[in-house]
Protein backbone atom coordinates (compact mmCIF):
# COMPACT_ATOMS: atom_id res chain seq x y z
CA UNK A 1 0.00 0.00 0.00
CA UNK A 2 1.12 3.36 -0.90
CA UNK A 3 2.05 6.19 1.71
CA UNK A 4 -1.27 7.99 -0.18
CA UNK A 5 -3.13 5.33 0.40
CA UNK A 6 -2.46 4.83 3.87
CA UNK A 7 -3.13 8.48 4.81
CA UNK A 8 -6.48 8.14 3.10
CA UNK A 9 -7.33 5.77 5.09
CA UNK A 10 -6.61 7.09 8.39
CA UNK A 11 -8.25 10.35 8.00
CA UNK A 12 -11.48 8.39 6.49
CA UNK A 13 -11.54 6.61 9.38
CA UNK A 14 -10.87 9.93 11.43
CA UNK A 15 -13.36 11.35 9.65
CA UNK A 16 -16.27 8.68 10.11
CA UNK A 17 -15.03 7.51 13.53
CA UNK A 18 -16.41 11.41 14.47
CA UNK A 19 -19.18 11.64 12.34
CA UNK A 20 -20.34 8.65 14.45
CA UNK A 21 -19.99 10.59 17.37
CA UNK A 22 -21.31 13.26 15.92
CA UNK A 23 -25.26 11.52 15.54
CA UNK A 24 -24.83 8.88 18.09
CA UNK A 25 -23.12 10.95 21.18
CA UNK A 26 -26.38 11.38 24.40
CA UNK A 27 -24.32 14.93 25.20
CA UNK A 28 -25.13 17.49 22.52
CA UNK A 29 -21.74 19.29 23.47
CA UNK A 30 -19.92 16.18 22.51
CA UNK A 31 -21.57 15.86 18.91
CA UNK A 32 -20.25 19.62 18.31
CA UNK A 33 -17.28 18.93 19.38
CA UNK A 34 -16.87 15.77 17.71
CA UNK A 35 -17.53 17.29 14.30
CA UNK A 36 -13.72 19.12 14.52
CA UNK A 37 -12.12 15.92 13.53
CA UNK A 38 -14.60 15.36 11.07
CA UNK A 39 -14.00 18.84 9.30
CA UNK A 40 -10.68 18.43 9.77
CA UNK A 41 -10.36 14.95 8.53
CA UNK A 42 -11.95 16.77 5.72
CA UNK A 43 -9.54 18.80 5.53
CA UNK A 44 -6.80 16.74 5.33
CA UNK A 45 -8.34 14.52 2.18
CA UNK A 46 -8.75 18.11 0.44
CA UNK A 47 -4.36 18.34 1.21
CA UNK A 48 -4.49 14.72 -0.26
CA UNK A 49 -6.25 15.98 -3.28
CA UNK A 50 -3.60 18.88 -3.62
CA UNK A 51 -6.89 21.36 -2.79
CA UNK A 52 -4.89 23.78 -0.13
CA UNK A 53 -7.06 26.54 -0.80
CA UNK A 54 -10.35 25.18 0.03
CA UNK A 55 -8.52 23.26 2.72
CA UNK A 56 -7.71 25.92 4.76
CA UNK A 57 -11.57 27.77 3.94
CA UNK A 58 -12.51 24.21 4.95
CA UNK A 59 -10.44 25.13 8.51
CA UNK A 60 -11.42 29.06 8.35
CA UNK A 61 -14.97 27.86 7.64
CA UNK A 62 -16.12 25.14 9.20
CA UNK A 63 -13.98 23.97 11.99
CA UNK A 64 -13.27 27.45 12.91
CA UNK A 65 -16.77 29.46 12.79
CA UNK A 66 -19.18 27.14 12.61
CA UNK A 67 -18.63 24.97 15.16
CA UNK A 68 -17.83 27.81 17.16
CA UNK A 69 -21.22 29.05 16.26
CA UNK A 70 -23.02 25.62 17.23
CA UNK A 71 -20.96 26.06 20.42
CA UNK A 72 -22.05 29.63 21.28
CA UNK A 73 -25.81 28.21 20.01
CA UNK A 74 -26.34 25.26 22.06
CA UNK A 75 -24.55 27.57 25.29
CA UNK A 76 -26.96 30.59 25.46
CA UNK A 77 -29.69 28.32 24.75
CA UNK A 78 -32.03 27.55 27.83
CA UNK A 79 -30.91 23.59 29.01
CA UNK A 80 -27.37 24.22 27.31
CA UNK A 81 -25.51 22.07 30.01
CA UNK A 82 -26.21 19.73 26.94
CA UNK A 83 -27.60 17.03 29.77
CA UNK A 84 -31.07 15.64 29.66
CA UNK A 85 -31.59 16.44 25.81
CA UNK A 86 -32.69 13.34 23.72
CA UNK A 87 -30.94 13.37 20.31
CA UNK A 88 -32.68 9.71 18.80
CA UNK A 89 -36.85 9.65 18.44
CA UNK A 90 -38.81 7.05 17.22
CA UNK A 91 -37.93 7.39 13.65
CA UNK A 92 -34.32 6.36 14.67
CA UNK A 93 -34.40 3.02 12.88
CA UNK A 94 -36.50 4.51 9.62
CA UNK A 95 -33.39 7.19 9.24
CA UNK A 96 -30.74 4.41 9.75
CA UNK A 97 -32.38 2.56 7.09
CA UNK A 98 -32.64 5.70 4.91
CA UNK A 99 -28.95 6.40 5.69
CA UNK A 100 -27.90 2.56 4.96
CA UNK A 101 -29.73 2.77 1.36
CA UNK A 102 -28.13 5.67 0.74
CA UNK A 103 -24.88 4.56 0.87
CA UNK A 104 -25.16 1.43 -0.58
CA UNK A 105 -26.54 3.38 -3.61
CA UNK A 106 -23.71 5.69 -3.49
CA UNK A 107 -21.01 2.39 -3.17
CA UNK A 108 -22.37 1.09 -6.22
CA UNK A 109 -22.15 4.43 -8.10
CA UNK A 110 -18.85 4.66 -7.19
CA UNK A 111 -17.43 1.13 -8.27
CA UNK A 112 -19.53 1.09 -11.62
CA UNK A 113 -18.19 4.44 -12.75
CA UNK A 114 -15.10 3.99 -14.66
CA UNK A 115 -12.80 6.75 -13.55
CA UNK A 116 -10.56 7.85 -16.26
CA UNK A 117 -7.97 10.02 -15.73
CA UNK A 118 -7.73 13.06 -17.71
CA UNK A 119 -5.34 14.05 -20.28
CA UNK A 120 -3.49 16.92 -20.26
CA UNK A 121 -2.08 19.63 -17.77
CA UNK A 122 -4.17 20.56 -14.80
CA UNK A 123 -5.84 23.95 -14.68
CA UNK A 124 -3.87 26.56 -12.51
CA UNK A 125 -4.90 26.45 -9.23
CA UNK A 126 -4.20 29.65 -6.97
CA UNK A 127 -5.98 31.60 -5.05
CA UNK A 128 -5.58 34.43 -7.56
CA UNK A 129 -7.27 32.33 -10.25
CA UNK A 130 -10.11 30.99 -7.94
CA UNK A 131 -10.79 34.53 -7.40
CA UNK A 132 -11.01 36.00 -11.37
CA UNK A 133 -13.57 32.77 -11.83
CA UNK A 134 -15.74 33.96 -8.42
CA UNK A 135 -15.37 37.84 -10.31
CA UNK A 136 -15.39 36.99 -13.81
CA UNK A 137 -17.73 33.49 -15.08
CA UNK A 138 -18.83 32.39 -11.80
CA UNK A 139 -20.47 36.28 -10.95
CA UNK A 140 -24.18 35.58 -11.18
CA UNK A 141 -24.08 32.35 -8.58
CA UNK A 142 -20.87 34.76 -6.45
CA UNK A 143 -23.27 37.42 -5.70
CA UNK A 144 -26.39 35.16 -5.31
CA UNK A 145 -24.96 33.21 -2.44
CA UNK A 146 -23.96 36.58 -0.80
CA UNK A 147 -27.96 37.61 -1.38
CA UNK A 148 -29.31 34.51 0.45
CA UNK A 149 -26.67 35.18 3.58
CA UNK A 150 -27.30 38.43 3.47
CA UNK A 151 -31.21 37.68 3.80
CA UNK A 152 -30.43 35.09 6.18
CA UNK A 153 -28.78 37.07 8.52
CA UNK A 154 -31.64 39.88 8.62
CA UNK A 155 -34.06 37.27 9.29
CA UNK A 156 -32.44 36.19 12.36
CA UNK A 157 -32.16 39.48 13.64
CA UNK A 158 -35.37 40.18 12.80
CA UNK A 159 -36.89 36.77 14.98
CA UNK A 160 -34.38 37.65 17.53
CA UNK A 161 -35.60 41.33 18.18
CA UNK A 162 -39.31 40.81 17.97
CA UNK A 163 -40.11 40.99 21.85
CA UNK A 164 -38.18 44.37 21.82
CA UNK B 1 10.19 6.74 0.23
CA UNK B 2 9.33 10.39 0.06
CA UNK B 3 6.48 9.71 2.81
CA UNK B 4 8.47 8.51 5.19
CA UNK B 5 10.68 11.31 5.13
CA UNK B 6 8.22 13.60 5.21
CA UNK B 7 6.47 11.93 8.20
CA UNK B 8 10.29 12.32 9.64
CA UNK B 9 10.57 16.17 8.95
CA UNK B 10 7.06 16.71 10.14
CA UNK B 11 7.48 15.15 13.86
CA UNK B 12 11.31 16.85 13.78
CA UNK B 13 9.68 19.70 13.33
CA UNK B 14 7.07 19.94 15.78
CA UNK B 15 9.60 18.90 18.02
CA UNK B 16 11.43 21.88 17.65
CA UNK B 17 8.55 24.13 17.02
CA UNK B 18 7.38 23.26 20.28
CA UNK B 19 10.82 23.63 22.12
CA UNK B 20 11.45 26.82 20.97
CA UNK B 21 8.00 28.42 21.63
CA UNK B 22 7.79 26.29 25.38
CA UNK B 23 11.61 27.69 26.18
CA UNK B 24 12.19 31.16 24.07
CA UNK B 25 8.35 32.40 23.62
CA UNK B 26 6.43 31.26 26.82
CA UNK B 27 9.27 30.95 29.72
CA UNK B 28 11.20 33.65 28.62
CA UNK B 29 7.97 35.80 27.79
CA UNK B 30 6.46 35.00 31.27
CA UNK B 31 9.59 36.29 33.16
CA UNK B 32 9.58 39.30 30.58
CA UNK B 33 6.10 39.94 31.46
CA UNK B 34 7.37 39.84 35.25
CA UNK B 35 9.73 42.06 34.79
CA UNK B 36 8.18 44.81 32.39
CA UNK B 37 5.21 45.04 35.01
CA UNK B 38 7.68 45.37 37.51
CA UNK B 39 9.58 48.09 35.75
CA UNK B 40 6.58 50.38 35.22
CA UNK B 41 5.22 49.94 38.73
CA UNK B 42 8.82 50.64 40.40
CA UNK B 43 9.17 47.19 41.56
CA UNK B 44 12.50 45.09 41.24
CA UNK B 45 10.32 41.67 40.11
CA UNK B 46 11.67 38.17 40.59
CA UNK B 47 14.88 38.80 41.64
CA UNK B 48 16.21 35.07 43.70
CA UNK B 49 15.94 32.45 41.57
CA UNK B 50 19.24 32.65 38.95
CA UNK B 51 21.09 35.61 38.18
CA UNK B 52 18.62 38.29 38.11
CA UNK B 53 15.75 36.34 38.77
CA UNK B 54 16.39 34.63 34.85
CA UNK B 55 15.21 31.32 36.21
CA UNK B 56 12.18 31.92 37.64
CA UNK B 57 9.85 30.41 35.48
CA UNK B 58 12.01 27.32 35.53
CA UNK B 59 11.64 27.04 38.50
CA UNK B 60 7.87 27.72 38.37
CA UNK B 61 7.27 24.88 35.86
CA UNK B 62 8.73 22.62 37.77
CA UNK B 63 5.91 23.38 40.75
CA UNK B 64 3.75 23.58 38.19
CA UNK B 65 4.18 19.79 37.15
CA UNK B 66 4.91 18.41 40.94
CA UNK B 67 0.91 19.95 41.34
CA UNK B 68 -2.07 17.46 41.79
CA UNK B 69 -4.48 17.14 38.55
CA UNK B 70 -7.42 18.14 39.60
CA UNK B 71 -11.07 17.36 37.71
CA UNK B 72 -13.58 18.86 39.25
CA UNK B 73 -16.52 16.26 40.00
CA UNK B 74 -19.05 17.52 38.04
CA UNK B 75 -16.86 18.65 35.08
CA UNK B 76 -16.88 16.66 31.79
CA UNK B 77 -13.79 14.59 32.17
CA UNK B 78 -12.94 14.48 28.24
CA UNK B 79 -14.36 17.54 27.31
CA UNK B 80 -12.00 18.96 30.16
CA UNK B 81 -9.10 17.31 29.10
CA UNK B 82 -8.89 17.97 25.68
CA UNK B 83 -9.70 21.22 25.78
CA UNK B 84 -5.82 21.27 27.46
CA UNK B 85 -4.32 19.85 24.22
CA UNK B 86 -6.64 21.88 21.33
CA UNK B 87 -5.06 25.32 22.82
CA UNK B 88 -1.41 25.16 22.84
CA UNK B 89 -2.06 22.82 19.84
CA UNK B 90 -3.88 25.42 17.35
CA UNK B 91 -0.93 28.19 18.74
CA UNK B 92 1.71 25.51 17.61
CA UNK B 93 0.34 25.37 14.04
CA UNK B 94 0.70 28.99 13.49
CA UNK B 95 3.82 28.91 13.16
CA UNK B 96 4.78 26.61 10.23
CA UNK B 97 4.10 29.52 8.25
CA UNK B 98 5.79 32.60 9.67
CA UNK B 99 9.57 33.21 8.27
CA UNK B 100 11.86 33.36 10.74
CA UNK B 101 14.87 34.89 8.60
CA UNK B 102 16.98 33.92 4.78
CA UNK B 103 20.23 31.85 4.81
CA UNK B 104 22.09 31.23 1.24
CA UNK B 105 19.75 28.02 0.50
CA UNK B 106 16.26 30.54 0.96
CA UNK B 107 14.61 31.63 3.51
CA UNK B 108 14.13 30.27 6.80
CA UNK B 109 10.97 28.66 7.11
CA UNK B 110 8.40 25.39 7.96
CA UNK B 111 7.08 25.10 5.37
CA UNK B 112 6.57 28.24 2.64
CA UNK B 113 2.50 27.48 2.10
CA UNK B 114 0.91 29.25 -1.31
CA UNK B 115 -2.37 30.40 1.46
CA UNK B 116 0.49 31.15 3.90
CA UNK B 117 -1.88 34.14 5.46
CA UNK B 118 -4.94 31.63 4.99
CA UNK B 119 -3.66 29.06 6.75
CA UNK B 120 -2.32 31.66 9.75
CA UNK B 121 -6.32 32.87 9.77
CA UNK B 122 -7.26 29.50 10.04
CA UNK B 123 -5.01 27.71 12.48
CA UNK B 124 -5.62 30.59 15.18
CA UNK B 125 -9.41 30.03 14.81
CA UNK B 126 -9.11 26.95 16.21
CA UNK B 127 -8.01 28.36 19.70
CA UNK B 128 -11.86 29.49 20.25
CA UNK B 129 -12.93 26.12 20.14
CA UNK B 130 -10.28 24.98 22.93
CA UNK B 131 -11.56 27.97 25.14
CA UNK B 132 -14.74 27.54 24.81
CA UNK B 133 -14.90 23.59 25.60
CA UNK B 134 -12.33 24.73 28.65
CA UNK B 135 -15.45 27.06 29.66
CA UNK B 136 -17.95 24.50 28.97
CA UNK B 137 -16.40 21.62 30.51
CA UNK B 138 -15.60 22.84 33.80
CA UNK B 139 -18.79 23.20 35.10
CA UNK B 140 -18.34 26.64 36.76
CA UNK B 141 -20.31 29.83 35.55
CA UNK B 142 -17.65 31.77 36.06
CA UNK B 143 -15.51 29.56 33.36
CA UNK B 144 -18.63 29.36 31.28
CA UNK B 145 -19.17 33.01 30.94
CA UNK B 146 -15.20 33.48 30.60
CA UNK B 147 -15.50 31.33 27.83
CA UNK B 148 -18.48 32.57 26.10
CA UNK B 149 -17.05 36.36 26.22
CA UNK B 150 -13.80 35.09 24.68
CA UNK B 151 -15.73 33.40 21.78
CA UNK B 152 -17.50 36.49 21.13
CA UNK B 153 -14.34 38.92 21.48
CA UNK B 154 -12.28 36.14 19.38
CA UNK B 155 -15.21 36.12 16.62
CA UNK B 156 -15.59 39.49 16.33
CA UNK B 157 -11.82 40.43 16.45
CA UNK B 158 -10.87 37.83 13.72
CA UNK B 159 -12.80 39.75 11.23
CA UNK B 160 -10.76 42.99 11.43
CA UNK B 161 -7.65 40.81 11.37
CA UNK B 162 -8.84 39.25 8.46
CA UNK B 163 -9.69 41.73 6.73
CA UNK B 164 -5.95 43.44 6.92
CA UNK B 165 -4.64 40.11 6.69
CA UNK B 166 -6.68 40.82 2.56
CA UNK B 167 -5.24 43.98 2.53
CA UNK B 168 -1.29 43.13 2.75
CA UNK B 169 -1.84 40.11 0.49
CA UNK B 170 -3.31 42.32 -2.46
CA UNK B 171 0.05 44.83 -1.83
CA UNK B 172 2.11 41.70 -2.42
CA UNK B 173 0.07 39.97 -4.73
CA UNK B 174 0.16 36.86 -2.93
CA UNK B 175 -0.60 35.15 -0.10
CA UNK B 176 2.67 33.24 0.71
CA UNK B 177 4.43 34.69 3.58
CA UNK B 178 7.91 34.64 1.57
CA UNK B 179 6.69 36.54 -0.75
CA UNK B 180 4.88 39.19 1.61
CA UNK B 181 8.36 39.64 3.30
CA UNK B 182 9.94 39.82 -0.08
CA UNK B 183 8.26 42.67 -1.42
CA UNK B 184 9.00 45.02 1.51
CA UNK B 185 12.88 44.76 0.93
CA UNK B 186 12.44 48.54 -0.43
CA UNK B 187 10.24 49.66 1.82
CA UNK B 188 8.31 48.02 4.82
CA UNK B 189 4.57 47.81 4.81
CA UNK B 190 4.00 50.10 7.61
CA UNK B 191 4.69 53.16 6.09
CA UNK B 192 2.46 52.33 3.02
CA UNK B 193 -0.19 51.41 5.38
CA UNK B 194 -0.13 52.19 8.76
CA UNK B 195 -4.22 52.52 9.21
CA UNK B 196 -4.01 48.38 8.50
CA UNK B 197 -0.96 48.26 11.17
CA UNK B 198 -2.80 50.12 13.80
CA UNK B 199 -5.81 47.86 13.15
CA UNK B 200 -4.08 44.74 13.18
CA UNK B 201 -2.30 45.34 16.76
CA UNK B 202 -5.82 46.34 18.15
CA UNK B 203 -7.39 43.37 17.14
CA UNK B 204 -4.41 40.81 18.08
CA UNK B 205 -4.06 42.56 21.61
CA UNK B 206 -7.88 41.48 22.00
CA UNK B 207 -7.25 38.39 20.11
CA UNK B 208 -4.90 37.11 22.45
CA UNK B 209 -7.54 38.17 25.63
CA UNK B 210 -4.92 40.78 27.00
CA UNK B 211 -5.31 44.01 28.30
CA UNK B 212 -7.12 45.92 27.93
CA UNK B 213 -9.44 43.35 26.25
CA UNK B 214 -8.44 40.85 29.17
CA UNK B 215 -12.79 40.56 30.06
CA UNK B 216 -12.31 36.84 29.38
CA UNK B 217 -9.95 36.13 32.26
CA UNK B 218 -10.89 39.80 34.10
CA UNK B 219 -9.60 38.83 37.52
CA UNK B 220 -12.18 41.01 39.64
CA UNK B 221 -15.67 39.59 37.69
CA UNK B 222 -14.72 36.03 36.98
CA UNK B 223 -11.75 34.36 38.79
CA UNK B 224 -9.68 33.47 36.02
CA UNK B 225 -12.02 33.18 33.22
CA UNK B 226 -12.34 29.76 31.36
CA UNK B 227 -9.11 28.18 32.99
CA UNK B 228 -10.31 28.68 36.74
CA UNK B 229 -11.01 25.19 37.12
CA UNK B 230 -7.25 23.96 36.12
CA UNK B 231 -4.61 23.24 37.88
CA UNK B 232 -0.83 22.83 37.40
CA UNK B 233 0.71 21.21 34.20
CA UNK B 234 -2.87 21.81 32.33
CA UNK B 235 -2.75 25.66 33.95
CA UNK B 236 0.60 25.62 32.48
CA UNK B 237 -0.42 24.64 29.32
CA UNK B 238 -3.00 27.22 28.67
CA UNK B 239 -0.11 29.60 29.52
CA UNK B 240 1.79 27.60 26.60
CA UNK B 241 -1.27 28.65 24.57
CA UNK B 242 -1.43 32.17 25.30
CA UNK B 243 1.55 33.39 24.83
CA UNK B 244 2.36 30.85 21.96
CA UNK B 245 -0.32 32.77 20.67
CA UNK B 246 0.76 36.12 21.57
CA UNK B 247 4.30 35.15 19.91
CA UNK B 248 2.56 33.64 16.83
CA UNK B 249 0.41 37.05 16.05
CA UNK B 250 3.68 39.58 16.77
CA UNK B 251 5.73 37.67 14.21
CA UNK B 252 2.53 37.49 11.89
CA UNK B 253 3.13 41.44 12.52
CA UNK B 254 6.44 41.63 12.13
CA UNK B 255 6.48 39.60 8.96
CA UNK B 256 2.86 41.68 7.15
CA UNK B 257 4.03 45.33 8.27
CA UNK B 258 7.67 44.86 9.65
CA UNK B 259 9.62 43.74 6.67
CA UNK B 260 10.48 40.37 8.38
CA UNK B 261 14.14 39.48 8.09
CA UNK B 262 15.26 42.57 6.30
CA UNK B 263 17.20 45.15 8.16
CA UNK B 264 21.07 46.11 7.43
CA UNK B 265 24.40 44.76 8.81
CA UNK B 266 23.15 42.38 11.65
CA UNK B 267 21.70 38.97 10.41
CA UNK B 268 18.74 38.43 9.48
CA UNK B 269 17.55 35.77 12.21
CA UNK B 270 19.05 38.47 14.49
CA UNK B 271 16.52 41.21 13.20
CA UNK B 272 13.37 39.18 13.00
CA UNK B 273 14.17 38.26 17.00
CA UNK B 274 14.69 42.17 17.83
CA UNK B 275 11.48 43.40 15.62
CA UNK B 276 9.46 40.46 17.43
CA UNK B 277 10.37 41.11 20.83
CA UNK B 278 9.78 45.35 20.38
CA UNK B 279 6.80 44.33 19.27
CA UNK B 280 6.24 41.64 22.27
CA UNK B 281 7.59 45.31 24.30
CA UNK B 282 4.33 47.07 22.90
CA UNK B 283 1.97 44.61 23.84
CA UNK B 284 3.66 44.72 27.93
CA UNK B 285 3.19 48.10 27.67
CA UNK B 286 -0.04 48.62 27.04
CA UNK B 287 -1.09 46.23 29.18
CA UNK B 288 0.24 47.47 32.26
CA UNK B 289 -0.66 50.84 31.31
CA UNK B 290 -4.30 50.83 30.34
CA UNK B 291 -7.64 49.58 32.21
CA UNK B 292 -9.70 47.10 31.21
CA UNK B 293 -12.67 48.16 29.00
CA UNK B 294 -16.42 46.66 28.96
CA UNK B 295 -17.35 44.06 26.75
CA UNK B 296 -20.14 46.42 25.41
CA UNK B 297 -17.47 49.14 24.55
CA UNK B 298 -15.25 46.31 23.49
CA UNK B 299 -17.33 44.86 20.71
CA UNK B 300 -18.93 47.81 19.72
CA UNK B 301 -15.41 49.29 18.95
CA UNK B 302 -14.92 46.06 17.20
CA UNK B 303 -18.05 46.03 14.88
CA UNK B 304 -18.49 50.11 14.45
CA UNK B 305 -15.23 51.14 14.09
CA UNK B 306 -12.09 48.55 13.50
CA UNK B 307 -14.31 46.62 10.74
CA UNK B 308 -15.27 49.79 8.99
CA UNK B 309 -12.18 51.38 9.09
CA UNK B 310 -10.10 47.93 7.87
CA UNK B 311 -12.84 48.18 4.96
CA UNK B 312 -12.42 51.26 3.47
CA UNK B 313 -8.87 51.05 3.98
CA UNK B 314 -9.32 47.59 1.63
CA UNK B 315 -11.39 49.58 -0.24
CA UNK B 316 -9.01 52.28 -0.94
CA UNK B 317 -6.08 49.67 -0.99
CA UNK B 318 -7.72 47.54 -4.26
CA UNK B 319 -8.11 51.20 -5.95
CA UNK B 320 -4.93 51.70 -5.95
CA UNK B 321 -3.06 48.37 -6.71
CA UNK B 322 -5.49 48.52 -9.77
CA UNK B 323 -4.20 51.61 -10.94
CA UNK B 324 -0.80 50.70 -10.51
CA UNK B 325 -1.01 47.73 -12.04
CA UNK B 326 -3.38 49.27 -15.40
Amino acid sequence: MSGEAIVFYLLAAVTLASGVIVVTSENIVHSAAALVPSFLGVTGLYILLNAEFVAGIQVLIYAGAITVLILFAIMLTEGGTGFGTRQRNEQAAVGAAVAAAMAVLLIVIATRTGWTAGSGTLPLYTPGVIGQSFLRQNILVFEGTSVVLLISLMGAILIARRED
Amino acid sequence: MDWIRDILRAVVGTIIIFSAVAFIAVMFGVLLERKVSAWMQSRLGPKHVGPQGLLQTVADTIKLLQKENIVPTRADPIIFASAVIIVPLAALLDYVVIPFGTTRSGPLIFRDLNIGVLYFAATSSLVVIGILMAGWGSNNKYALLGGLRSAAQMVTYEIPIGLVLVTVALMAGSLSTVTIVNGQARLWYIVAQPVAFLVFLIAATAEVNRAPFDLVEAESELVAGYFSEYSGMRFALFQLGEYGEMFALAAMAVTLFLGGWHGPVLPPVLWFVIKLYALIFVFMWVRWTYPRIRIDQMLNFSWKVLIPVSVLNLIVTAFFVVMAHR
